[in-house]
């Protein structure tokens, strides 16, 4: 019942994707994982209103003519199933697989911050924004602000201005120093980011963010502070992300060090487990170009293959300081941290709101006392949050990484024992 | 076109439409009922929250990383 | 160095023993000072079953007292000690099985418990996600569930002018002083080890041995069962012997989820979860509920089971070390006999009569049984 491959890919974004177009001409078995039902990552998601660019429609047709890359879509990682050994779940079955590489390629999701009226239904992270509208989301006539931090709220802009919504205000949280800064000192800033902007000029605001969200059954209105004034804006839709976490809950189940929130990784991408590589947003942001380079670096390392590796340094260093200046760009704001409000709902699978929180020294404390995090999404949100707001360390995942059926974790038991 | 089903309503769908934008333009335009009573909607859109998670065909799964299929019984308040 | 008196009594402990001793003592009027260090522990991770078991007299004896003092602290208790009484059934899957559902209900019965016996077509009813074909059941209407880190932080808060919680880990016992990692030395008239799994660091003598167990936690199905259902093969079966064992426990939350159990494993000391024997736990808990398996489980985790050599847990003064007071060794009962344990150790401290309930008994849970010379006799 275990199936074996030589190389195991988990995500099947930029990274994953060139990490097994790197590997594939050795004739090795791979298996590309992924939860999305649709290679591409969130960058490159496809559903019925996105426009996927060619080189993404080229990287995904390459997959397809390879033999030996099987592509399990819709599929998630849910345990550990012994060394080398991970168990796998997707909407009709649960099965072990054995490899004898690994490089996690898991991406980065939203940083979501609580603040007054987030859990009101038509409020989403920026990004999700976007990755909703991909999916066939209809925005036209709507009225949306979107909020937060990063050159991501000018994509989601876009998405939703292309689709016919009125996006009525973008407030960054960074200044415009900050933001000028980032951007005359690109030598290459991506031409979607040009477009973006030129699309969101008028509306666009920097040292901008928001208050608190309104409405009864659904949001109605969003109050955000710009400058020195607080203005309150009818919408119907907010879309608000601080910015990215890298998902290293997979890695760290599987021992690798994590260093300032991401995957540690060497010149090589191998992480500090042997024969366990990771590339892309999860080992640190840098945008779809760093993730593309390191995914390669990651495939070739992984085969033994170093001096061709070692030929994409010099690329990878260039989008290196690309995202070095981007994260210094857009730090948050400390006033961010101050946005929850002591009934603002904190855990949102618990209903935990902020009071309860504030009274507990310690995640585990709070969480043993008021089940905060202890829902369904095991803390990926709270605990993030959580983490940046009051500074406690978040939490080790237990099994299994996320919901999963019990049939699918009963499999561990035939397959190990 | 292709439909589905809704706490019982019909929703007629396009190919490729995820459950989550399908729950956000149909009825109450939210995927769960919260513990303490609030109605929700999906928020991260990519597979993290989970309060785009759902009752598909009697599994509870997340609406976002599930592409629409014709037949398919969704339910939000279960 | 060495500070003065710090209270009446040093608890080493904060969990749901160590909670239960203090609320106890300081009913009679003492001041309690009760160390906790925080590390995780079978309060945190058990289930929070209130089970009256019955391998021995002894045993039977301290859980249904314990249980009826539960009960009766129930109408106090705040909502999110998630108290109810729902009951457990015993399951039998056979004939042999069934044999044991009625020597248990004879031995019960005797004791004044509420029990019955069911048949299979009555037990088909009364939990339709059972599957088919079960032989019958034992009910035991008194048992119930908690929600343990809660009533422990309950119980601990009721005498606030009374009840002194520290945060600090004890290095060293002496009688009835205890010497603070910090290198401070606290002294007490008497000095109360409830520290579980972590009691034979203090204390070397004392008889424990760690016994692994897994659980798991469902997301929200409300009304899937009524009952907390125990298979019998747990006596008869499942745990008997000394190696890995799983059995079929599984309890319904007020929060609508399904807490699945058990596992059983001796040596083995890592706290990880353990593929293997959760996906053979949980293979099990399918073979009784099958519409499990379509569910989603959201968090496994395990913890460790303090066991004594002969089950019984040691409640009573060290007897070659006075002024220290042992509660420990209750292996998974621990919450289930914490008010007990509480109410029996503190007529010892206090020189009182011990509970009439356990009178019969008193030997069998006192520390002589493995402890200084009358252990050797």
């Amino acid at each position: 019942m275990t199936q074996h491959v030589d190389l195991l890919i988990i995500g099947a974004g930029p990274a994953g994707m060139a990490a097994a177009l790197a590997a594939a001409p050795s004739a090795i078995s791979i298996a590309i994982i992924d939860d999305n039902p649709l290679p591409g990552g969130q960058i490159w998601r496809d559903g019925p209103q996105a426009r996927l660019s060619a080189s993404a429609r080229q990287m995904r047709a390459r997959l397809q003519r390879h033999g030996n890359i099987q592509l399990h879509s819709a599929s998630k990682v849910v345990a550990f199933a012994g060394t080398k050994r991970l168990l796998l779940e997707n909407a009709e079955e649960g099965w072990v697989l054995a490899y004898d590489k690994l490089i996690v390629c898991t991406g980065a999701r939203e940083l979501l911050l609580p603040f007054p009226g987030w859990s009101l239904p038509g409020v989403t992270g920026a990004g999700a924004l976007q990755a909703l509208i991909k999916g066939g989301l209809p925005v036209a006539g709507e009225r949306i602000v979107i909020a937060g931090s990063g050159p991501l709220l000018l994509a989601a802009a876009a998405t939703a201005k292309k689709n016919g919504a009125e996006v009525v205000r973008i407030a960054e949280q960074a200044s415009l120093g900050d933001v000028a800064r980032f951007g005359a000192g690109l030598w290459r800033w991506p031409n979607k980011m040009i477009q973006a902007l030129d699309l969101a000029s008028g509306v666009y605001r920097t040292s901008a963010h928001v208050l608190a969200a309104s409405g009864v059954d659904r949001l109605e209105a969003v109050r955000v502070q710009l400058g020195d004034r607080v203005h309150e804006i009818a919408c119907d839709r907010l879309a608000c992300g601080f910015g990215l976490v890298p998902n290293v809950e997979i890695a760290t189940a599987l021992g690798c060090r994590i260093e300032h929130r991401a995957i540690f990784v060497d010149q090589w991408q191998a992480s500090s487990v042997a024969d366990h590589y990771a590339a892309g947003e999860c080992s640190g942001f840098g945008g779809s170009e760093l993730a593309l380079v390191e995914g390669r670096i990651a495939g070739l390392a992984a085969l033994g293959q170093r001096a061709q590796a070692r030929k994409l340094w010099p690329e990878r260093k260039h989008w290196q300081n690309f995202a070095d200046r981007l994260n210094r760009a857009f730090a948050l704001n400390p006033a961010l941290k101050k946005l929850a409000k002591p009934d603002t709902l904190v855990c949102r699978c618990e209903d935990v709101p902020y009071a309860e929180l504030a009274n507990h020294s310690s995640w585990t404390a709070a969480k043993l006392n008021t089940r905060c995090g202890m829902g369904a999404c095991q803390g990926r949100i709270c605990a993030t949050a959580g983490q940046t707001l009051l500074g406690w360390e978040p939490p080790q995942l237990r099994p299994p990484f996320s919901p999963a059926r019990i049939a699918t974790l009963a499999c561990l038991d035939e397959d190990v024992a | 076109m292709p439909e589905l089903s809704i706490d019982g309503q019909p929703f007629r769908f396009a190919q490729g439409t995820t459950v989550a934008a399908a729950l956000m333009s149909s009825g109450d335009r939210c995927s769960r009922t919260s513990v303490s009573g609030q109605r929700r909607a999906p928020l991260c859109g990519m597979g993290i929250c989970q309060e785009c998670r759902v009752n598909i065909d009697g599994l509870r799964r997340l609406a976002c990383q599930t592409i629409c299929r014709e037949g398919m019984q969704v339910q939000t308040r279960s | 160095m060495i500070q003065g008196h710090a209270a009446d009594v040093i608890i080493i402990g904060g969990g749901i023993i160590g909670a239960a001793c203090a609320n106890e003592l300081t009913s009679h009027g003492l001041d309690v000072l009760v160390l906790d260090c925080q590390r995780p522990a079978a309060t945190a991770a058990g289930m929070g079953h209130l089970v009256v078991l019955d391998h021995s007299p002894a045993e039977l004896a301290l859980g249904e007292y314990s249980v009826r003092l539960w009960r009766e602290l129930a109408p106090q208790m705040p909502d999110n000690c998630a108290m109810r009484n729902n009951g457990t059934l015993w399951l039998a899957c056979n004939e042999e099985e069934m044999a044991e559902a009625e020597r248990k209900h004879s031995a019960l019965s005797a004791f004044g418990l509420g029990c019955e016996l069911m048949t299979g077509e009555a037990l088909a009813h009364g939990e339709p996600s059972l599957r088919p074909g079960l032989f019958g059941a034992l009910k035991v209407s008194g048992d119930g569930i908690l929600y343990a880190p809660n009533a422990a932080r309950w119980l601990l808060q009721r005498q606030p002018e009374r009840v002194h919680q520290q945060q600090a880990q004890v290095v060293e016992v002496q009688g009835n002083r205890v010497l603070l990692a910090s290198g401070q030395w606290l002294k007490a008239t008497a000095v109360v080890l409830a520290s579980g799994i972590y009691a034979g660091e203090l204390c070397a003598d004392l008889p424990l041995q760690a016994k692994k167990g897994h659980l798991l936690i469902t997301d929200r199905y409300p009304a899937q069962i009524s009952h907390t259902l125990v298979e019998l093969g747990y006596v008869t079966s499942a745990h008997k012997g000394n190696g890995p064992s799983v059995a079929f426990n599984v309890q319904q939350r007020p929060t609508g989820q399904l807490f699945v159990g058990s596992s059983r494993q001796f040596d083995n000391h890592d706290p990880a979860v353990d593929a293997a024997m959760l996906g053979r736990m949980l293979r099990r808990a399918m073979e009784f509920l099958p519409g499990l398996g379509g569910l989603n489980g959201i968090r496994s985790w395990t913890g460790f089971r303090s066991a004594s050599p002969d089950g019984q847990p040691l409640i009573g003064e060290h007897p070659t070390q006075p002024g220290l007071w042992l509660a420990v060794g209750h292996e998974g009962l621990g919450v289930t006999t914490a008010t007990g344990t509480a109410k029996l150790l503190a007529a010892q401290l206090l020189r009182n009569p011990p509970p009439t309930a356990l009178q019969a008994h008193l030997n069998a849970y006192l520390p002589q049984r493995f402890i200084g010379a009358c252990a050797h006799a």
